[in-house]
């Protein structure tokens, strides 16, 4: 009991460090860039435009399952590129401050934490090309888009993606101290991921057989997904055996994480 | 009597490093297989203890390997102890390597806060002393600048204004004391004393016994990670100057 009100004393005491390293990171991502902030909306606009050059005569036409196949496709890529870019970087972030570390008492989850953090308040500011492109594609195509109080609703899939990427995030960075190679596989199982999650498909729309079917619905991110793409694509109650699932691996994989980076932390300062 | 600052009771520590470094997993593997993965067991402590008093000065002595730089970490929470423990009483702030928590990309006032926060520092209380540092780290326009664009010189004097700015309870000095030009070196001498005077208990790690003597009331000599002399201030400085010429 002792132990976890020390933990929430020292977390306040270091509130500062968590708001300074997330304000850094945020600053630092497109500094120097000309367009700068403006990235942020425009990276996922771009690519989403590619996904769909390149897969839309497969996936998107005559497919009743999808709607306005462009929100479909940015709902997927926005939440996958969460995923990825926050773990990628909390598994980073243990080495890259190193130099801190080994000089200086400071709670080292902050830094997975807070680049996670950092990754998230990008996130929510493109989430306004997702508005934006809801709102023309309402108005001005007959695109099928269900806009109602669903949409509030949307912050739950949201959250518990937060959760999910700062329990693999931990799981990463403690490893990644320890191996090296880490980064370049995780970088490869990303890709697989990226094809593994219905993003640019639908799970019926491949015409799989039930097991592969099945094996995708295993994926976490799928179930966040399809949660996000009921409440601001299909205005609906989302399936909530997704709900359960989801939260469920979530909160497995907060737990493992901060069990594992919490018996490890003592010995990273060997190692990096 | 006065209150304990810095306690150390009975601190070993076990480094339990493998004779090559090992960090990728066919490596690990490999040796695995092969049974190459010796482990060198090697205490760089070994039940150490002593007591600083508030206000009190202690210069740590020893030779490259004794252990010096260890006892600071495991002092400034970096490294936990094998055995033993250590006790803080107030802030640390940890002198070491000026300007290893900066961010190259960030300029300098930026960095100000971020090295704040880094020791525990709310952004209000830096922002109340932020013209302080700026004025004594004399970098004037320059603050607005990335610190990538410094000289190691102007890093080490933002570092050294910064830590010295929040009025720490213990400080910890290791080397630090050759930082930059003879005129700021002055003024970082100049500095360190005055906060002597408002009672600050200071960690100094030396191998200038000369300046050992003049900064600090009481010293230990670290030898292969053991105490071999704990006293006051020129009676450990003799013994360490006697070993210097013995060998």
């Amino acid at each position: 009991m002792n132990k976890i009100k020390g933990f929430f004393k020292n977390f306040w005491k270091y509130r500062f460090l968590l708001q300074e390293i997330v304000r850094k990171n945020v600053k630092l991502q497109y500094r120097n860039s000309v367009l700068g902030i403006f990235w942020t909306f425009l990276q996922p606009l771009l690519t989403t435009i590619v996904l769909a050059l390149v897969f839309g005569g497969i996936f998107g036409q005559n497919n009743k399952d999808v709607g306005c196949y462009m929100v479909y496709l940015l709902c997927g890529r926005l939440l996958y590129e969460f995923f990825t870019q926050s773990t990628k970087r909390a598994m980073r972030s243990i080495r890259l401050s190193a130099s801190v570390i080994k000089k200086v008492y400071v709670p080292k989850y902050i830094y997975p934490l807070s680049n996670v953090l950092a990754n998230f308040v990008t996130f929510t500011m493109s989430l306004l090309v997702l508005v934006v492109m809801v709102i023309y594609f309402k108005c001005f195509t007959d695109e099928v888009i269900i806009i109602n109080w669903h949409v509030l609703l949307a912050i739950v899939p949201i959250l518990i993606l937060l959760v999910l990427s700062f329990g693999i995030g931990m799981i990463l960075a403690t490893l990644n101290v320890f191996f090296k190679d880490i980064e370049y596989i995780y970088e490869v199982f990303c890709m697989l991921l990226f094809y593994l999650t219905p993003i640019f498909y639908t799970v019926k729309s491949l015409g799989a057989i039930k097991i592969v079917q099945y094996g995708l619905m295993a994926n976490p991110l799928y179930s966040i997904v399809s949660m996000f793409r009921d409440c601001v694509l299909y205005g609906q109650m989302w399936n909530w055996n997704h709900f359960m699932y989801s939260l469920g691996f979530a909160l497995v994989t907060l737990l493992i994480g901060v069990i594992f980076f919490q018996k490890k932390q003592d010995k990273f300062i060997l190692h990096i | 009597m006065a209150k304990t600052a810095v306690k150390v009771e009975n601190v070993s520590i076990l480094f339990n490093l493998s004779k090559e470094k090992v960090d990728n997993i066919k490596e690990y593997f490999i040796k695995l297989v092969t049974r190459k993965l010796h482990y060198n067991e090697f205490w760089a402590l070994t039940d150490v203890s002593f007591e600083i008093e508030e206000g009190e000065r202690l210069g740590i002595l020893g030779f490259n390997g004794a252990g010096k730089s260890t006892m600071l970490k495991v002092i400034a929470g970096v490294l936990k102890p094998t055995k033993g423990s250590v006790k803080v009483n107030g802030v640390i702030a940890p002198l070491l390597e000026l300007g290893a928590g900066f961010d190259l990309n960030y300029t300098g006032a930026e960095n100000i806060y971020l090295y704040g926060a880094t020791m525990g520092y709310s952004r209000k209380y830096i922002e109340e002393r932020y013209d302080e540092i700026v004025e004594f780290s004399e970098l004037g326009e320059f603050i607005d600048v990335p610190v990538k664009n410094y000289s190691s010189g102007m890093r080490a004097r933002l570092g050294f204004a910064i830590a010295t700015a929040v009025e720490p309870e213990v400080l910890i000095l290791d080397e630090v004391l050759s930082v930059g030009d003879a005129k700021f070196r002055i003024k970082s001498e100049n500095k360190i004393k005055s906060m002597f005077d408002k009672g600050v208990t200071v960690l100094f790690v030396s191998h200038n016994t000369a300046q050992v003597r003049r900064l600090c009331t009481k010293a230990i000599l670290l030898d292969h990670g053991k105490i071999i002399a704990n006293g006051e201030v020129n009676e450990v400085c003799d013994l360490y100057d006697q070993k210097v010429n013995g060998k």
